[in-house]
């Protein structure tokens, strides 16, 4: 099956080889790191982790959003859904892979990352995330072969492949979890310290998921002859707008107990983040891009004139995209650590090398996600228009 | 396909090259070059010559472990019974004080290049 | 032509797991063990419960000799004015920073612009080790100093996360350059691990006192063991009022303070 990924035609071949470029940056600087250590990026003693484990934490989210295609459509036999749900499950496949490799581009020696199996430590909530993400990635590229062998030749699945569909369900809810146990575990950093980050996360990724899954229909619809239909995807718009509306609820309990309650080492933090503290306020500014841009979303989702005009909802993702990607893939990690638990401001600013390494792995992702788009297109006969 | 002595001819100057470090060694006659450690001391090792050459790298990592996570810092020796402590720098440099000349002739044969010397420290480099 | 697009795809895929799993089993060959029998060294300094108390009343201001005599022993790297990059496994804080929690707005004069030593309280109860997806930190049963493994920490910083005391220090950088006189006795760090204070476990198994302790003229760090009633931190803790660092956490600090 993966050799229909080998054909295409020169614009295919020139977005393959533009990617191939990205990741061969991305990989050289990945080198350098190597030779020299984590000191070429912009973390430091006191901010000990940034953009990596932070896209890390985003990408988890984007994997564990395919529940929101895969849920209605096995569960409910929701039947509008059954175009989209190999796509949910290729954008699941390539976050984790993602995922696993800022993982590794993160930790100081790479070649011991075998450790975490050759000494598990139940105790430890990464090395559980360790096991929660494989486990994820088997099941999505397990339950998408087998659906999809059973399409291409014209049979129905087999019956042993239901019950693991239905347990990639909770499983795809126990990523992100997980993820949020890591951080929310922590005495040592009152930001994190919250029962609500679990589902916060769960929110912010149910909606950014979903939304760029719309994004990518959209985008099909206009390369290829594949045309999801409007009917999903403005019964994907309904559920970007619930858990837009479900996150920004729940950031505004956060922001509650920490302000009315004046407990100083909860409220230091968010104050860092949208006012800066001792006159450091390089994140201010994104942080209010994200906020005003979040709203300024959900008006545009919930409102049904809006939602219901393509062109408008396309732009109401991508802004979600946008608003949700500084939330979590910048701000939420970062400020955990500043206050330093010595009482210290130091801002982290991520380096050239840095972002090149990250945008070098989104590029391996996209890389995957367009072989894997290419091949259920081309199973389908549906390849450019 | 007319090119079957084409390929061949190109095949042949293409392995020719790949072993170019084989038959150059060959000619000048450097072929069976065998490393060739240098150990200082005259008596005897921790563990017999033939186990040391074998296997010293499990000995040593027996060593790391019972010494960082069991605080277990004293080798009795199967040898003649004496106890040593288990210390790369200060028990195994202590004798074989010439690093370059002992450890790295077979580990720069062999292309292995462990990591202890990243972290332990040759006394005498450091002089 | 029998060998199809797809077999070349499934042979690379299996080269490229064959590579990577071939540079993985050499770095970790399944060693068998030594013959010989392992022993603890006779003259080691033991005791059930290490702890350390610090006396500020005696701790001179502008003094670093326990800081100094650590480094030095411990080839701690000292990277100047690059502050993201530093390494210390003590040093001295503003009372204020040490103490968030006793920020009274009106102090003694002598504390509130004192500055004090801080290090690794070696918790009873530490969330570092809980953390740590490889056991490369752990606490030790038999005298709960809280140690480092620096041949097997992946560098994945969870622990320094979650201390509460921000005891711990990353090599960001090949630390070997930074050393001003290397200590043969005593290893030096490569890039890409965390390390810390460990109560001189190598010192103590030699029967020999903290570096720290042993360098204090003013004899301002008390060492001892917490569960021998007689021992100097007991009799100290007895006599003279204490506090310790965030005890509202639950981490259970072995370091006190005399104020
Ligand atoms: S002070 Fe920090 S590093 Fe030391 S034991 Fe406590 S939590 Fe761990
Ligand atoms: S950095 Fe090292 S010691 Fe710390 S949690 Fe990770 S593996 Fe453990
Ligand atoms: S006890 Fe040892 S390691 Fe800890 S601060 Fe003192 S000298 Fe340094």
């Amino acid at each position: 099956m993966l050799e229909k990924a080998l054909q295409g035609g020169p614009k295919y071949w020139l977005w393959m080889i533009l990617l191939a470029a990205v990741i061969g940056a991305g990989s050289l600087c990945y080198y350098t790191q190597l030779i020299y250590g984590l000191g070429i990026t912009g973390m430091s003693r006191d901010v000990t982790w940034g953009l990596y484990i932070a896209q890390f934490t985003f990408l988890v989210g984007v994997a564990a959003s395919a529940v929101m295609v895969v849920l209605p459509y096995y569960l409910h036999n929701y039947k509008a859904f059954s175009k989209i749900t190999i796509l949910g499950e290729f954008i699941a496949i390539s976050a984790v892979i993602m995922c696993l490799l800022f993982v590794i581009v993160d930790i100081g020696q790479p070649m011991r990352a075998v450790n975490m199996v050759l000494y598990p430590s139940p105790r430890s909530i990464l090395f559980w995330d360790m096991v929660v993400l494989n486990g994820y990635l088997v099941l999505n590229v397990v339950i998408s072969r087998v659906t999809m062998g059973a399409e291409r030749k014209g049979v129905k699945p087999p019956a042993w492949i239901r019950p693991v569909i239905v347990l990639s369900i909770p499983w795809a809810v126990s990523i992100h979890t997980v993820t949020a146990f890591i951080y929310c575990g922590l005495g040592a950093r009152p930001f994190w310290l919250t029962a609500i980050l679990a589902p916060r996360f769960l929110a912010s990724a149910f909606s950014a998921g979903p939304a760029l899954l719309i994004l990518l229909c959209l985008l099909m619809r206009r390369l290829t002859k594949f045309d999801a239909g409007d009917e999903p995807i403005q019964k994907l718009s309904i559920i970007v707008a619930y858990a837009m509306a479900a996150n920004v609820f729940f950031v505004a309990l956060e922001l509650f107990t920490a302000l009315y309650s004046a407990s100083p080492e909860h409220i230091a933090p968010f104050q860092y983040m949208f006012l800066g503290l001792e006159g450091k306020h390089k994140l201010a500014p994104w942080v209010w891009t994200s906020q005003s841009m979040g709203i300024l979303a959900l008006v545009l989702l919930i409102v049904p004139r809006t939602r219901k005009n393509m062109r408008i909802l396309a732009l109401a993702c991508i802004g979600l995209n946008i608003a949700l990607w500084i939330d979590k893939g910048m701000a939420m990690v970062v400020t955990g650590f500043v206050p330093s638990p010595l009482g210290h401001v130091t801002e982290y600013t991520p380096t050239p090398p840095e972002i090149m390494i990250a945008i070098g792995i989104y590029a391996i992702g996209l890389f995957i996600l367009t072989g894997l788009c290419r091949i259920a297109l081309s199973l389908r006969g549906q390849l450019e228009a | 396909m007319h090119d079957g002595g084409k390929i061949m001819g190109g095949l042949a100057v293409f392995f020719a090259l790949l072993l170019f470090p084989v038959w150059n060694n060959l000619a000048q006659g450097k072929a069976d070059y065998r490393p060739n450690p240098q150990i200082l001391p005259k008596g005897n090792c921790v563990e017999s010559r033939e186990y040391m050459l074998s296997s010293h790298m499990d000995l040593l990592n027996t060593w790391r472990d019972q010494v960082v996570r069991q605080d277990k810092r004293i080798y009795v020796s199967t040898l003649d019974g004496k106890e040593h402590l288990m210390s790369l720098s200060k028990t195994c440099l202590g004798c074989h004080t010439n690093k370059a000349e002992f450890c790295d002739q077979c580990h720069t044969y062999m292309n292995v290049a462990p990591y202890c010397w990243d972290c332990h420290v040759d006394p005498q480099a450091n002089k | 032509m029998s060998f199809n697009r797809r077999d070349f795809l499934k042979l690379t895929g299996l080269g490229a797991v064959s590579a990577v799993a071939a540079r993985a089993a050499a770095a970790f060959p399944f060693f068998g063990g030594a013959p010989g029998a392992v022993k603890a060294e006779t003259n080691a300094k033991t005791a059930k419960r290490w702890a350390m108390v610090v006396d500020l009343t005696k701790c001179k201001e502008n003094c670093t000799d326990c800081i100094d005599a650590c480094h030095t022993t411990h080839n701690v790297p000292d990277f100047g004015d690059d502050k993201r990059h530093e390494v210390k496994w003590i040093w001295k804080e503003p009372y204020k920073q040490s103490f968030p929690d006793q920020e009274n707005e009106f102090l003694k004069d002598d504390l509130s612009e004192r500055r004090v030593l801080v290090f690794c309280n070696h918790c009873q109860n530490p969330p570092c080790t809980r953390v740590c997806p490889t056991r490369a930190t752990w606490k030790r049963p038999e005298d709960g100093i809280v140690m480092m493994d620096w041949h097997r920490c992946i560098g994945c910083r969870y622990c320094m996360a979650a201390c509460p005391y921000g005891s711990r220090s990353f090599n960001w950088l090949d630390p070997r350059p930074h050393i001003k006189t290397i200590t043969p006795d005593y290893p030096t760090r490569t890039r890409g691990v965390v390390e810390k204070c460990n109560f001189c476990d190598s010192r103590l198994a030699q029967g020999q006192m903290p570096a720290c302790v042993e360098a204090c003229k003013d004899r301002a760090l008390i060492f001892g063991d917490l569960e021998a009633p007689d021992s100097p931190v007991r009799q100290i803790l007895r006599e003279r009022f204490s506090i310790r660092r965030k005890p509202e956490l639950g981490t259970q600090p072995q370091v006190y303070y005399v104020v």
